[in-house]
Order: C-alpha cells, then sequence, then structure tokens
C-alpha cells in the first residue's frame, strides 16, 4: 500500500493490526508491532518523501511471523549508526522513532543508498 | 439522404424516442434500472432529460477530433448527469452500475447506425467511435461525480470527528479531562492543546487529566505531542496527569526510549482523578451511616 500522507499511517497500522491478529499475536506483541510500522511508515513519508509499505506472513508456528517491508525513494541515510543512535534526529521529532522500532521487533533490517532510497524490513513473532 | 451526412448526433435528435426507449429497454437487459430504488417513471424522465440535454449539446457541441468534454457546450450534460448520478447512487445504485446505466445508450445509437449506413462503410466506424468516445465520457464523468461526493462526505466526517474527538470537560471544581480517542495525528493533537489550555483558562484549573484510554498507538510522535501538552499545561501553572496508560503501552513507550520526565502518569482515570483531588486537597471518604 502506498504511503504518501498522514492518513495512510493509519492504514497501515490497521493492516499491521489485522496481520498480527491472524497469526495470534499477544496483546503486548501486536501493541510493539504495530507501533514500530507506525513510526517506520512515519519516516518514509517524512523523510523518505513517501513510499510503500507490504505485509505478508511466513513460516509456520512456532516460528510464524508477519514481515513488514517499507520502501521510500527518498536520499537515503547518509551515517546509518548516527541515524539509529537513540535521540538523533534530522527533523524535529524525538529522534526514536528508528531506534526503538529496531527494539519493539524481533528482527530489523535496514538498507539504504542515495539512489534506491531506504528500505525497512521488520518482522515480529506471535509470542 | 446521404450516407456522410447520417451521424450519431442527428440520429439522436431525428429518432429521439426510438433511442429513448431502447436505452430503457437495455438498462432492465442489463440489469442496471434498480427499480426496487428508483420508479420506472422516475428512470425514464431521468433518461429523457439526459438525452434531450446531449441531443441539443451536439448541435453545437464539437464531437470529432475537436471533442472536449470540458467545452462550455457540454455544461447542461454534465449537470443533469451530476443530478441523476446523485439522484440514483444516493439510493443504493453503485457506481458499476450507474457506469452500466449510462453505457446501455450505446446498443441503441448502433443499431439504428447499423441499420441506416450502408454495409462496409468506414463512415460507419467513424460514427461508432464518436458515438464510443462520447458516451464513455459520460459514463465515466457519472463515476468521477460519485467518488466527489464521496470524498466530500469523508472530508466533512473527517473534520465532525476532530470537533467532537477533543471535548474538555470539568469533572470538578478546578478539574478538567480530556479523554482522547482514535488517532492522535498533529492536526488533532493542536486542536486538543488549544482546547484543554483555553479550558484551564476559562475553568480556572488546577489540574488537567488526559485520558489516553482510547488511543489504540502511542508512537513517538504520539508521545511528543503528549509531553509537549503537558509541558504547555505546566506553564499555564496547572497539573497535568496522563492516565489510561495499559500494560502493553507502558512496555512500548519503554522498548521505544521514550522519557517522560516530569509528567505524572497513572494507569487508569480513577487513579488520575485521586491524584487530581489530592492536588486540590480533596479527599473522597466513604458516608457514614
Amino acid at each position: 500500500m502506498t504511503l504518501a500522507r498522514s492518513s495512510d499511517i493509519v492504514f497501515a497500522r490497521e493492516t499491521a493490526m489485522k496481520a498480527m491478529a491472524k497469526i495470534g499475536a499477544s496483546a503486548v506483541k501486536r501493541t510493539k508491532f504495530v507501533t514500530a510500522v507506525s513510526e517506520i511508515a512515519r519516516n518514509a513519508i517524512i523523510y523518505g518523501g513517501g513510499g510503500a509499505i507490504s505485509f505478508r506472513i511466513e513460516g509456520v508456528a512456532p516460528t510464524i511471523r508477519v514481515v513488514a517491508e517499507c520502501k521510500d525513494g527518498g536520499p537515503g541515510i547518509a551515517d546509518m549508526d548516527l541515524a539509529l543512535k537513540d535521540g538523533y534526529t534530522t527533523g524535529s521529532g524525538l529522534g526514536l522513532g528508528l531506534s526503538g522500532a529496531r527494539r519493539l521487533v524481533d528482527r530489523f533490517n535496514i538498507v539504504s543508498s542515495s539512489k534506491t532510497g531506504t528500505t525497512v524490513t521488520l518482522e515480529s513473532y506471535a509470542r | 439522404m446521404n450516407d456522410q451526412t447520417i451521424s450519431f448526433a442527428t440520429i439522436i435528435q431525428e429518432d429521439f424516442e426510438q433511442i429513448l426507449s431502447a436505452w430503457l429497454r437495455n438498462q432492465a437487459i442489463e440489469g442496471v434500472k434498480r427499480t426496487d430504488l428508483v420508479s420506472p417513471r422516475e428512470t425514464e424522465a431521468q433518461s429523457r432529460e439526459l438525452l434531450a440535454a446531449l441531443s441539443r449539446a451536439l448541435k453545437t457541441a464539437g464531437i470529432g477530433d475537436d471533442f472536449n468534454f470540458s467545452n462550455p457546450a457540454w455544461d447542461p450534460v454534465r449537470e443533469a448527469l451530476e443530478q441523476i448520478t446523485d439522484s440514483r447512487t444516493q439510493r443504493g445504485v453503485s457506481p458499476t452500475e450507474m457506469f452500466w446505466f449510462i453505457a446501455s445508450i450505446k446498443q441503441g445509437i448502433f443499431e439504428r447506425l447499423k441499420n441506416t449506413v450502408p454495409d462496409n462503410s468506414n463512415h460507419l466506424i467513424d460514427e461508432v467511435w464518436n458515438a464510443t468516445r462520447l458516451i464513455n465520457q459520460l459514463a465515466l464523468y457519472a463515476i468521477d461525480t460519485f467518488v466527489q461526493k464521496r470524498e466530500a462526505i469523508i472530508e466533512r466526517q473527517q473534520s465532525e470527528m476532530t470537533e467532537v474527538s477533543a471535548p474538555v470537560v470539568k469533572v470538578w471544581d478546578r478539574i478538567v479531562t480530556v479523554p482522547l480517542l482514535g488517532t492522535l495525528d498533529s492536526f488533532r493533537a493542536q486542536t486538543v492543546m488549544e482546547n484543554l489550555l483555553e479550558a484551564i483558562v476559562q475553568r480556572e484549573a488546577q489540574v488537567a487529566i488526559i485520558d489516553i484510554t482510547g488511543v489504540a498507538t502511542v508512537d513517538t510522535m504520539v508521545a511528543q505531542h503528549l509531553l509537549k501538552t503537558a509541558a504547555a499545561v505546566r506553564l499555564m501553572g496547572a497539573d497535568c496527569v496522563i492516565c489510561g496508560i495499559s500494560p502493553k503501552i507502558a512496555q512500548t513507550i519503554v522498548h521505544l526510549g521514550v522519557d517522560l520526565p516530569n509528567v505524572t502518569t497513572r494507569a487508569d482515570l480513577q487513579s488520575g482523578l485521586a491524584y487530581a483531588y489530592e492536588r486540590i486537597g480533596l479527599r473522597v471518604v466513604a458516608m457514614k451511616d
């Protein structure tokens, strides 16, 4: 689904919530994953100039998981270590979105270049 | 009549009644007449009105290479289309049915062209193309009208939601509360802050309770809005307590790494209210019997 406006973040969160419900995730797991998706989707819109996010379910119990892939067409992240540091921001936020999202999920991957933009992959197990 | 002068425009003008009844028949065949929602008489009146507008517009407006549906010559047709689409879709006719309702004019016109223009005529193909292009345009315009109406409704509902979603309530002398529901985007956060600060002045409140029980997701942006609102409340000399922080939200906030220094928080509204009573020097006691 497309990420262009802030209302798209709401839709991304709802979709993330439904996917987590589908794999029977606990309430805490759901909230954590949805919050991480919210952060990443907002970053794609604010810093990446918009993008797209997709969700899929992978594996079987007990390793069944929801995978979210968020791509933007932005300028990429120049200094990844710095971007993942708590409190660092080039905008006006708290600087915790990226680092916080990484702590909220079971697996976190980020690939960024000035040519292809930034792709963030988030994975969360059911428990 | 020379076959070069026979065009779908002249057909609509000269065989108006035949085209109209063929259209009405086709609406029924395509199953888009929806007599359960719109009476046959009304449908006939609508169809007649649109076809008449079309017939009149075709006298002046070009349909060849110079065809342009936004040309003022098509104004009455667009107007008629908007009215018909509005009237039908409001009663529950679907956009697909609306599309076929309009598109089913074609068959009658094609039939008539077939019978009047000689076989193997390039002219026939040209006229079929002209008619198709125009009528597709009409059908798509009907869909556009439908979408625009829907968007207007959504927009209105959105602003209504913003209005009602931040009511500041006086719960006691010098205590106000604002229950937050749903999504707290920047615009709504701004509204909440303004309403709350305004209420603190008006109600001479000493304590402001922000209840986030109804907020599903507290991400860094929501947290930042809450922190800003709490700071503004404090600047006005009042106390601020954020309550309704569920266990799952609490854990999420901790993992996010959001620090809430100098912000009083409570798990639920009851504890928030208890805190507020304490701050203004009140106590809730059981009645003695």
